[in-house]
């Protein structure tokens, strides 16, 4: 745990973040009741609109630091700030509203399998309880952003992984988070279909929305010369503007 | 909540029933088998419980009077019985009534030879128990009273329907708790069940941001109509069982009419319907209540 000094000066430090910072880990640490520390002592700055890029091998950390950044977990020591909002600090009760900040997209999509692409993307909206008459206005719009007005009526196993992928993008953008992380989310798909997610989460950050990626994709990471953040055993091995997959050495 | 949500909540419960058709049918099925259990055991019982107290109803302690004892004085022993707690009633049966009820019963036509009725010293009072295990104590009482001669009484009749009552007292309640402790456990399980296998449909509701409640509301919606579902049936069959059951008993068994009176169906279902339904309806609640709150913790 922190000593108080250790404490106050975090404290300090995350009143000086600024607005240009999205996300902010300060000294994170995660440990597990057994085994070794899945992260050791994080220190990582995001600004907004930044287009970020997390690879390491498997074990390294990196879903570990997606589920901290969701307040699945909490950290063992140090401080997460998301887009202002200290996580440690976060009662459970608020934490759906604390995920409305951040679209999330996984490897397996994660679609809600009863039901068809308009129900899931249209589940985003109800959850913030939109009004119907926004949600028939906005589901519509954001399908045909990603490719999928014509398949609003399909269920998710009538789809393509491609086409699921796009879904859950959909689902994840539909309530303009301020940041998108995706999980793996070219992991079951092809190179093509790997591409037409990649360029549409390209254009998303465009748009403004901060994106971050967790992917073992090295052509793509090596292709988009993005921000690269490299992770190994849990803690950050290097961190690179317009950076490439560093090989296992 | 929205008026929107409320709908949409509405709509998705009853929607997941067919979505889920398969756990949802084994939820009824079972709730469905374990209330037509209970239903079925607890109209033999109030069955079995009204011919005891039937029973208890004709049993009688009779008073009779001192010789020259007057009219007035008879009344007023009259009066302090029928305060008693545990009398139900008392019927006066005077000399001339005890004789011609005698002689309708074992003289017939024989009985013109008597001039005089030899039961002149027999007006009494026949005593009807309201509880009939507290005999013995009104029997001490009415040998007290001044004025009375003999207590008729039948203390292996009163002992014997006091027993079997305190008898179905206790067996019907240990039936039916154990009864409802297997229900509660069948039911919850089946509940667990189903919504264990939708663990992965709640956690992704959690990670879009859904409150703990807006992701409960349709299951508990869900679970509410499982369980009416699953009570209502089992009250339409054991309906249709119960009169065809007494019709049949009443026109095949004619006998038994005097000795075995069917309570009617309404008067049964009038504690059943509520009380089936109650524990359909709370059984479904609370099942998915709970079950659900354990995948909400992502």
């Amino acid at each position: 745990m922190l000593r108080t000094k250790d404490k106050k000066r975090v404290d300090k430090k995350m009143k000086k973040v600024g607005s240009d910072e999205i996300i902010c880990l300060d000294n994170v640490s995660k440990s597990y009741s057994t085994g070794a520390p899945a992260l050791n002592g994080i220190n990582l700055r995001v600004k907004r609109g930044e287009f970020v890029f997390i690879v390491g091998d498997s074990g390294s950390g990196k879903s570990t630091l997606i589920k901290l950044l969701l307040r699945e977990l909490t950290p063992t020591e140090g401080r997460i700030v998301v887009n202002g909002t200290d996580v440690e600090k976060l009662k459970r009760r608020k934490v759906p509203k604390f995920r409305r900040n951040m679209g999330v997209v996984f490897q397996d999509f994660r679609l809600l399998k009863d039901r068809n692409v308009y129900e899931n993307v249209a589940f985003a909206q109800r959850i913030i309880q939109a009004p119907t008459r926004e949600i028939r206005r906005n589901v519509p719009a954001i399908l045909s952003t990603v490719g999928l007005a014509g398949k609003y009526k399909a269920k998710p196993k009538q789809l393509s992984g491609g086409e699921q992928q796009r879904v859950a993008l959909a689902r994840a953008l539909i309530n303009k988070p301020p940041i998108l992380l995706a999980d793996e989310p070219t992991g079951n798909l092809d190179p093509k279909n790997s591409w037409d997610i990649m360029k549409l989460l390209e254009q998303i950050n465009q748009n403004g929305t901060t994106v971050l990626i967790v992917t073992h994709n090295r052509e793509i990471v090596n292709a988009m010369q993005k921000r690269v953040i490299t992770m190994k055993k849990g803690v950050i091995v290097s961190d690179e503007e317009k950076g490439g997959y560093i090989d296992e050495d | 909540m929205r008026i929107n949500s409320f709908f949409y909540t509405l709509k998705q419960g009853v929607t997941s029933i067919f979505r889920n058709k398969w756990f949802s049918l084994a939820s009824i099925a079972t709730i469905s088998a374990c209330l037509f259990l209970f239903g079925l055991f607890y109209a033999v019982i109030v069955n079995f419980q009204n011919v005891v107290k039937t029973a208890e109803e004709g049993v009688s302690v009779t008073v009779f009077f001192d010789e020259g004892i007057t009219e007035d004085r008879i009344a007023g022993i009259g009066d302090m019985i029928q305060k008693r707690t545990e009398v139900s009633k008392v019927v006066y049966v005077s000399a001339d009534e005890a004789w011609d009820s005698f002689k309708d019963e074992y003289l017939g036509e024989y009985s013109d030879g008597f001039t005089e009725n030899p039961l002149a010293d027999s007006a009494n009072y026949e005593i009807y128990m309201a509880d009939v295990s507290k005999q013995a104590q009104l029997v001490t009482y009415l040998e007290s009273i001044d004025g009375v001669r003999e207590v008729n009484k039948s203390e292996v009749t009163a002992n014997t329907l006091s027993g079997v009552n305190m008898l179905i007292g206790y067996v019907s309640a240990g039936i039916i708790g154990i009864l409802l402790l297997v229900s509660v456990f069948l039911i919850s399980n089946t509940v667990t069940i189903g919504i264990s296998v939708r663990k992965e449909e709640i956690e992704i509701m959690k990670y879009i941001g859904a409150t703990d409640f807006f992701v409960r509301a349709p299951f508990v919606v869900e679970g509410i109509i499982i369980g009416m579902l699953g009570s209502a049936l089992p009250l339409i069959v054991i309906y249709f069982i119960y009169n065809n059951v007494v019709e049949y008993v009443a026109t095949k068994f004619q006998i038994l009419n005097s000795l075995l009176q069917f309570l009617p169906v309404h008067t049964i279902f009038a504690t059943l319907i509520p009380v089936s339904i109650g524990m359909g309806v709370g059984i479904g609640f609370v099942g998915s209540f709970v079950t659900v709150r354990k995948h909400l913790r992502v």
